[in-house]
């Protein structure tokens, strides 16, 4: 300590301040350099460089993202709406923000009831989609989901809710085969979306038209996308709008369908197998087109589970079939009448001829014989009588004397073996034989035997309820001929414009006069005791035509396996029946078959005649709402 | 004292506080508010902590300056042993976190003590330069220079570059400022170059490497290491000369720069009140430097001229260590934009060291020695 004092006492503290003093101006002299390298550097990043950071700012937070458009509307005849778009909330989640991934799914999944299967999907997904994706954890919120989750939003970081609209079909499995249903673009979708150059137009779509109209009618449903310009942050997540070019909504379609009409159709033959169709044969509008059994279109919509999806595959009654068009049988006598047109023309027959039917007939040289339905025999058989009792001696003698070729030539012109052009996609052409088709097919020659049993609609001949009611209206409106279809009206700023019908060039007979013979006769078998139809039709308020036919099943389509141990069941016979009404002024014609149902008329007859009835009487009351009244009288 | 009240019946001074370097301070944290509330995302409760925090530190300052500067000197070496020990213990029994081991678990709170070596280690060197005739012998800089190391060291080994650099550059402008020989400031500049290859391929830690790599040319991992300075330049870049105004960054507000309330705060200033912010930013600090200088020049020992000066000047290696890597012109490296940044440690260490500027500039002898 001594030697310090003595040192500080030798110190020129007076020099060592002025030392500091130069240090510290050298120090601040320093700073100062420092200060105006930042300087320097800062303008060289702020003014200099400006412009260029300045884009790289914008490209950082400014997005063009794609905005789908609203799907067009579909609506019945008369207005009631048949497809909505809904809101709908989907809770998504972006995995790069939810931290552990597989423990927040826990959590969810005991905050919403989720499915274990479900559960597994959602993980698989998540594997293998990119980590800042969001991606769909459940499709469909409730709004009480919505609310509830809102709430407790914080404990889920990562998840979110999105709101959009989706598909509705608010009547259910009462119009699927006819409707189809739109759902997710699947990779086959997006081929095809891409080689048609229609990217751009669903850049921002999820669903798109599978089946039925929304297929067919996919380009007029769409709409235009619109354009967002938006300001993201640095999770992509959207801030604000900058900029929206607006989406141009798909047109809405009005459909000639009757949504009335199509239900009580549809109640009619619940619990059955079977299919109807109701045209009108004015314009060949479709006012109905049932196929039963039928499913719901609402399960496809945002995603079907494997599960539901396996269960219709495998459902013996075949519901994703569309029978009506779809469903080939054979015709059987539903065609007589064009037949007797057919021998009517070619001079086989007059109305007057008379053939004598002792319950069979023989092809002339052959032993075997070809029965008739009523084992007894129909006696002296002329044409009306043929039609309206469906005598079948009549009609192998008719074949006989025609042949294979002339039959095949003019029932296409009917409509039979090949499409109808009907605005859905989903169809088969049935089969009318030709004697090419047999050797090709079977490699056989065509027999005179097969002539026999196509000339009672039988055999080869097969045919959808649609080309039995497409044929039906031909014979109706004396040969005027419509391409069925189900676009009735499109929607053009606000405004539905009607659309023309299609119309092919109309059925010119030699003998036109044939026409009326033939109406006549359906005519008959509905007014005339002893008519397939007389116990069914005659009471009505209007006058009908109809013919009815009983069908030995030959195949529900061509692709069908039997089931041995349902054979017994299949092999009964299929109801079918045709008509129209009124007769003077056909309004609608119907075709329906009931597969293994039995006797046409006693079968198909009721179901068609309420179906007039519904469309043509305003005091009608549905058989389920008469036994109602019944059972109030008797209490 | 009470002859200064007497003779100079000046509030400020019997408070012994400095106006100037008072206001300046305000003002600075007035604008670090301001900064901070769009930094946050507007976010109150984060503007609530940092005022309580910045009153905490006004307090701190308050409280230190009223300490005569004579009792700093006499405490120097036993608070320089006690960090030294404290530094020790983090070494074997600190908390470690993001993968450094600097905090100290004392039961009630965590605690840095390379925050207290940021205070002690500069009296510890003003004390031991300050007892020798200044400009001091070489024996007696070597004598610093191996002081110097023993914190730095530690601190470095933790591993935490930023605050070893700020302890000993406090450490370094005590040697310089009192008054080493030119030669000796070349042969040191020499020496950390020749030094620098062994940093590199000897002490530097892989994480550290690529910081320096990624300064070379940030574009090359722009996702990755490069992602924090090229964000931070496009912030910087896209304000131009008058920003795009208070709360209208795009690159803070969206989230795309990272840490943008703590180290980052700066370029948040740049993007919203651009150039002209800047220069204002850099003015307020210039102020306080100089004042602090000016504080330094005018005290009256050895010891609290070195104190001050070291002070000061650390303070600055905060702001252009911060500006500098913000801007792409340094490594990243762990230092706040003193006073501005969000957090509580540095600005008490920083209020606290401001304190001590005060003590030393309000308690004056009228002999000078």
């Amino acid at each position: 300590m001594k030697r310090y004092k003595q040192r500080v006492a030798f110190r020129d503290h007076a020099a060592e301040a002025a030392l500091f003093t130069r240090r510290a101006i050298v120090g601040f002299l320093f700073v100062i350099a420092l200060v105006g390298l930042l300087l320097t550097n800062l303008y060289n990043i702020q003014v200099n460089d400006h412009a260029a950071y300045q884009t790289r700012s914008n490209d950082n937070r400014i997005r063009l993202i794609p905005v789908a458009p609203n799907r067009g509307l579909i609506y019945d005849r008369h207005g009631k709406l048949l497809a909505d778009n809904r809101p709908v909330y989907s809770l998504e989640v972006i995995p790069e923000q939810a931290g552990d991934l597989d423990a927040q799914l826990d959590a969810i999944s005991t905050f919403f009831p989720l499915s274990a299967d479900r559960l597994e999907q959602v993980r698989q997904r998540l594997r293998v989609s990119r980590r800042f994706k969001a991606q769909t954890v459940i499709p469909q919120l409730s709004e009480t989901d919505v609310a509830a989750f809102s709430v407790n939003q914080h404990r889920f970081p990562g998840f979110y809710v999105e709101a959009g609209l989706e598909r509705f079909y608010p009547h259910g499995a009462s119009l699927t085969h006819l409707l189809g249903y739109v759902a997710r673009i699947n990779n086959n979708d997006q081929i095809r979306i891409e080689q048609e150059g229609e990217r751009a137009r669903y850049a921002a779509s999820r669903n798109i038209g599978k089946q039925g109209i929304e297929r067919f009618y996919e380009r007029t449903l769409h709409g235009e996308p619109g354009m967002q310009e938006v300001e993201v942050n640095n999770r992509g997540r959207i801030v604000r709008t900058v900029n929206a070019a607006p989406t141009e909504a798909g047109q809405d379609l009005q459909l000639t369908l009757d949504l009335g009409l199509q239900q009580h159709a549809e109640r009619l033959i619940a619990g059955r197998r079977g299919a109807i169709v109701a045209m009108d044969p004015r314009d060949g509008g479709i006012l109905a087109m049932v196929s039963s059994p039928s499913y719901d279109p609402n399960l496809f919509v945002s995603g079907i589970s494997s599960n539901d999806y396996s269960r219709l595959l495998n459902d013996n009654n075949r519901p994703l079939i569309n029978r009506a068009t779809q469903g080939q049988y054979a015709p059987a006598s539903t065609v007589k009448p064009h037949l007797a047109l057919l021998g009517l023309e070619k001079g086989h027959v007059t109305p007057k001829t008379k053939i004598w039917d002792p319950g069979w007939w023989q092809i002339p040289g052959v032993d075997r014989r070809y029965r008739d339905w009523k084992r007894w025999g129909h006696g002296w058989v002329d044409l009306n009588k043929a039609i309206a009792q469906s005598c079948d001696p009549y009609f192998y003698e008719l074949a006989y004397n025609t042949g294979i070729n002339d039959i095949s030539a003019f029932m296409y012109e009917f409509g039979f073996g090949q499409g109808t052009g009907v605005d859905i996609l989903e169809e088969s052409s049935g089969n009318m034989p030709t004697r090419d088709w047999k050797q090709i097919r079977y490699k056989e020659p065509w027999y005179i035997g097969d002539t026999i049993s196509v000339g009672i609609g039988q055999g080869y001949w097969t045919a959808t309820p649609l080309q039995l009611a497409l044929s039906t209206t031909i014979l109706a409106n004396s040969g005027r001929r419509f391409v069925p279809h189900f676009l009735k009206a499109l929607s053009v700023e606000e405004q539905l414009e009607e659309q023309l019908p299609q119309e092919r060039p109309p059925l010119e007979l030699e003998r036109p006069e044939s026409w009326q013979h033939i109406q006549q006769a359906m005519y008959l078998t509905a007014h005339r005791p002893g008519g397939s139809g007389y116990r069914q039709f005659n009471d009505a308020p209007y006058k009908s035509a109809v013919k009815t036919g009983t069908g030995q099943v030959f195949g529900l389509a061509e692709d069908a396996d039997y089931d041995d141990e349902e054979v017994a069941e299949h092999l009964r016979d299929n109801a079918l029946f045709v008509g129209y009404a009124p007769f003077d002024d056909p309004q609608i014609v119907i075709a329906i078959v009931l597969e293994n149902a039995g006797w046409g008329g006693a079968n198909a007859g009721p179901v068609a005649r309420a179906l007039f009835d519904y469309h043509l009487d305003p005091d009608y009351i549905a058989p389920w709402d008469r036994v109602d009244e019944l059972v109030e009288e008797t209490e | 004292m009470s002859e200064i009240a007497r003779r100079q019946p000046n509030i400020w001074m019997r408070l012994h506080l400095d106006l100037p370097l008072l206001c300046g301070l305000l003002l600075l944290m007035g604008y670090g508010l301001l900064v901070l509330y769009s930094a946050s995302g507007e976010s109150e409760a984060m503007l609530e902590r940092q005022l309580v925090r910045a009153s905490l530190g006004f307090l701190v300052m308050f409280v230190l300056a009223q300490f005569n500067p004579e009792i700093y000197r006499r405490w120097a070496l036993p608070i320089f042993l006690v960090g030294i020990a404290l530094l020790v213990m983090v070494s074997l029994f600190g908390e470690t976190n993001k993968g450094a081991q600097r905090w100290l678990n004392l039961g009630f709170m965590e605690f840095q003590p390379s925050e207290l070596m940021k205070l002690a280690f500069p009296i510890m060197m003003a004390w031991y330069i300050s007892q020798f005739p200044l400009p001091p012998k070489k024996r007696y800089l070597l004598g610093g220079a191996l002081i110097l190391l023993i914190p730095t060291l530690l601190i470095a080994s933790q591993p935490d570059l930023g605050t070893s650099i700020l302890v000993a550059s406090s450490g370094v402008f005590v040697l310089f400022l009192s008054g080493m020989s030119w030669a000796v400031v070349g042969v040191c500049v020499a020496a950390v170059l020749a030094f620098l290859p062994v940093l590199w391929f000897f002490l530097m830690k892989d994480y550290q490497r690529t910081r320096v790599m990624t300064l070379l040319d940030p574009e090359k991992d722009p996702l990755g290491a490069g992602y924090h300075i090229i964000q931070s330049k496009i912030a910087i870049g896209s304000g131009g000369i008058e920003g795009k105004g208070w709360l209208q960054g795009t690159q803070s507000q969206l989230d795309f720069l990272p840490e943008r309330h703590t180290d980052f705060i700066f370029a948040v200033l740049g993007e919203e009140f651009g150039f002209i912010g800047i220069i204002l930013l850099l003015a307020l600090y210039l102020f306080i430097i100089g004042r602090g200088l000016v504080i330094a020049s005018r005290a009256q020992t050895a010891f609290s001229r070195l104190l001050a000066g070291s002070l000061i000047l650390t303070f600055f290696v905060y702001i252009f260590v911060n500006i500098g890597m913000v801007s792409g012109l340094l490594p990243v490296v762990g230092v706040p934009l003193p006073l501005v940044s969000y957090g509580g440690t540095s600005m008490l260490t920083l209020m606290a060291s401001f304190g001590i500027l005060m003590a030393i500039h309000t308690h004056r002898r009228f002999i000078s020695r």
